[in-house]
């Protein structure tokens, strides 16, 4: 019942824009509300999707748009994921050659809020129509102090990805729940197939679920604490150098992530922790190429809390806040992310809508995303501060030492925990 | 006519770099620099710290830069080392007279003409210890497979190994112009007397190629100690940090993050003055040496 309001909001806040179905916006609240027919002028996206397999159906959605909106003109620019930042950050700060909208991983949107980059969208024509309709995970990414700084567009977590003839050779049923039993199936499959279990990224961004499964973090912002060297963050670091010791393939340090799904979809590997961005590329892979239905997908495994937790990914759509036309860009982001473009952008591309009422019969039809549907209510935003970006230098430089052995898990995680300390003013390291 | 000359100087160089030395005094991040943004107003709230970033630098405080620093000094010096060793063997090979010498010349200038990254990023593939040609070949002969890049050790190792592989060509080529610019008559006269081949290589060769030495040892050792495409693109972002020169770990202060303006620029003024404190001390050793 709920999803059938959420649809009929969703249409009312497109037909709201499109026709004058109700003036009743203009309560004059900022000035922001006005009639989006009016509303004229170009603007320019900046788009991070990939080039070849996701933009195109983009670029359909913006002629779209320029249909609907003949007074508007719209730049579209892809630029590389990797390369973003940098490049909106210095377009940004001296007010020249910045977009007017942009799509910024979600892990950015405290950094470009408190340095003001981004436009507080709360009570403008991006959001009209309310957020009643997205998916909780990813809308916690979107606030900073309070404030709306993006509206989900697409969305991601991590999950296990597996090879189900893998399994099924080495008399294994259903996919480990817990760490423990996530060890024990790569040794069992190690055993019965001789197909290594799993690899382990040795990555900051997927040592999370292992914190987040003892209930940690990186820091605690109510309590201004830095929790990375916790007891329970020092158990979760233990767990994940256990599964590299024992459970995972020899990794390659410089090449980690290219190795890990080069191996994957090569069938070299049974089961990963992954998200579902990777999906299309395994599905390239001879593993599973033609027998899609190979690939299981499951839950990160739980830690001692008992409940399987990963970060919520993704990114948002988000508005200058130098913008030259903020109403232009206001209009333009509420239209890429409403449902209806939602719907069209996941059949196209399989990559996860962030509402719920996007989640139509047509969309979950597809493999991938049934799959990670049920997995993105493990999900959970990673803690809101400015400087998580530069956290995460330091954490994988322990975190690598700690693997490969050359400190112990506490002191590697003190180390990690006074590097915070010199990031995060204010802040104490909690015990 | 020096106005010009002092214009250029002034916009390209001082200005720059007096700011950058400003910066350095302050504790100027992203956060609290003047910020102008459509509706948003800020207005600068970093303050003077005079010469606290240089203390805890120097001092060793921030226990960061002593660690690098000595990386920085065994990664230039291996390096150049082994470029001028290198480079040289290969320009008295080629100093012979022999066939399709040009050819040869330009085989071995390949490595510098390929853009840096392009050649980075072909050795990063090669030692890719999973799929990496370099393991399938010791593999084929029986050997165990290496993790390449694995330990900070061998990442090290493979750091100044590439970099050795994009410099020598250039050593190279200038010490093959230094070698043909030295009189033949010299050699001639020097087997008449009876010297033997080490001999006219010590006595004539070395001595005659010290302009040319001495040049390509001071760009070397600048070159290498600001080397940063090398480390930065071949080790990517999953390594312990131990492999990163100061130039690197500087560029990883102003550039992931929240940027810290005033620490990167304390780096770069500390980098410069370490690089001009050693070319003055190796120019006057030069002149010395000269006039000796």
């Amino acid at each position: 019942m709920r999803r059938g309001i959420s649809i009929a909001a969703a249409v009312c806040a497109l037909a709201l824009t499109a026709t004058a179905c109700g003036d009743d916006g203009d309560d004059g609240s900022t000035g922001k509300a006005k009639d989006a027919k009016d509303i004229s002028g170009s603007l320019t996206y900046w788009d991070t999707s990939d080039a070849t397999t996701e933009a195109p159906v983009y670029k359909q959605l913006i002629k779209d748009f320029e249909k609907k909106y003949p007074k508007i003109k719209v730049d579209y620019e892809n630029v590389e994921f990797a390369s973003i930042e940098q490049k909106f950050k210095s377009a940004a700060k001296t007010g020249k050659g910045a977009p007017d909208v942009m799509r910024a991983d979600v892990g950015l949107i405290p950094e470009y809020a408190s340095l003001h980059y981004i436009a507080p969208l709360d009570g403008t024509l991006a959001l009209k129509g309310g957020t009643d309709d997205f998916t909780e995970g990813p809308l916690n990414t979107t606030k900073y102090q309070g404030k709306t700084y993006g509206v989900p567009s697409v969305t991601d977590t991590l999950g296990i990805l597996y090879n189900k003839k893998l399994f099924k050779k080495a008399g294994i049923e259903k996919a480990p729940t817990t760490w423990d039993e996530f060890i024990e199936t790569a040794k069992t499959i190690k055993k019965k197939t001789g197909v290594e279990g799993t690899y382990l990224n040795p990555d900051s961004y997927f040592l999370l679920p292992f914190l987040y499964g003892e209930g940690t973090d990186l820091a605690d912002t109510k309590t201004k604490k830095i929790t990375i060297n916790s007891p329970e963050a020092v158990k979760a670091v233990t767990t994940a150098k256990k599964v590299y010791d024992q459970a995972s393939a020899k990794v390659d340090f410089a090449n980690s992530y290219d190795n890990m799904q080069t191996s994957f979809k090569n069938g070299e590997v049974a089961m990963l922790v992954q998200g579902p961005w990777s999906v299309t590329d395994d599905l390239s892979g001879k593993a599973f190429k033609g027998d899609e239905s190979n690939l299981g997908f499951a839950p990160v495994p739980a830690g001692s809390t008992g409940k399987p937790q990963a970060p919520t990914g993704g990114h948002d759509l988000t508005v200058y806040q130098g913008s030259k036309n903020l109403d232009a860009a206001y209009l333009f982001t509420q239209f890429m992310t409403s449902s209806t473009s939602q719907q069209k952008v996941a059949e196209e591309t399989a990559t996860l809508p962030t509402r719920e009422s996007a989640y139509t019969p047509e969309v979950t039809k597809d493999a991938r995303i049934k799959g990670f549907h049920p997995i993105m209510k493990t999900a959970r935003p990673r803690v809101a501060l400015p400087q998580v970006g530069s956290l995460f230098t330091p954490l994988v430089q322990q975190y690598t030492k700690i693997l490969q052995g050359d400190v112990s898990v506490k002191s590697g995680l003190d180390a990690a925990a006074k590097d915070f300390k010199k990031l995060l003013p204010g802040y104490t390291i909690g015990s | 006519m020096v106005a010009p000359v002092a214009i250029v100087l002034a916009v390209l160089v001082l200005y720059p770099l007096g700011y950058g030395f400003y910066l350095s005094l302050t504790d100027a991040n992203e956060a609290n620099v003047a910020r102008d943004i459509g509706a948003f107003h800020a207005p600068a709230t970093y303050k003077m710290v005079w010469f606290d970033n240089y203390w805890s630098v120097l001092s060793g405080a921030d226990g960061d830069f002593y660690p690098r620093l000595i990386w920085t000094v065994i990664w230039t010096l291996s390096c150049v080392v082994l470029h001028i060793a290198i480079g040289m063997g290969l320009a008295l090979l080629l100093n012979r007279r022999m066939r399709a010498k040009l050819l040869y010349r330009a085989l071995l200038i390949l490595p510098w003409a390929v853009p840096a990254f392009v050649g980075v990023f072909a050795w990063r593939l090669m030692l890719n210890s999973q799929y990496g040609v370099f393991n399938d070949m010791i593999t084929a002969v029986g050997l165990p497979a290496q993790n390449w890049l694995a330990t900070p050790f061998a990442q090290k190792t493979a750091v100044i190994m590439v970099n050795v592989w994009i410099g020598v060509p250039f050593n190279m080529v200038a010490l093959l112009g230094g070698l043909q610019s030295i009189p033949k008559e010299l050699y001639e006269a020097a087997e008449m007397d009876g010297a033997s081949p080490w001999q006219r290589f010590v006595n004539i060769t070395l001595p005659g190629l010290r302009p040319v030495t001495n040049t390509v040892v001071l760009l070397g050792c600048i070159w290498t100690f600001n080397m940063f495409a090398v480390i930065y693109l071949l080790l990517g972002q999953n390594t312990t940090g131990e492999a990163d020169i100061l130039v690197t770990f500087a560029f990883r202060k102003a550039f992931t993050g929240v940027s810290d303006y005033s620490g990167a620029a304390t780096y770069g003024i500390v980098i410069l003055a370490l690089l001009l404190a050693f070319s003055t001390f190796y120019r006057r050793r030069q002149l010395k040496t000269e006039q000796a």
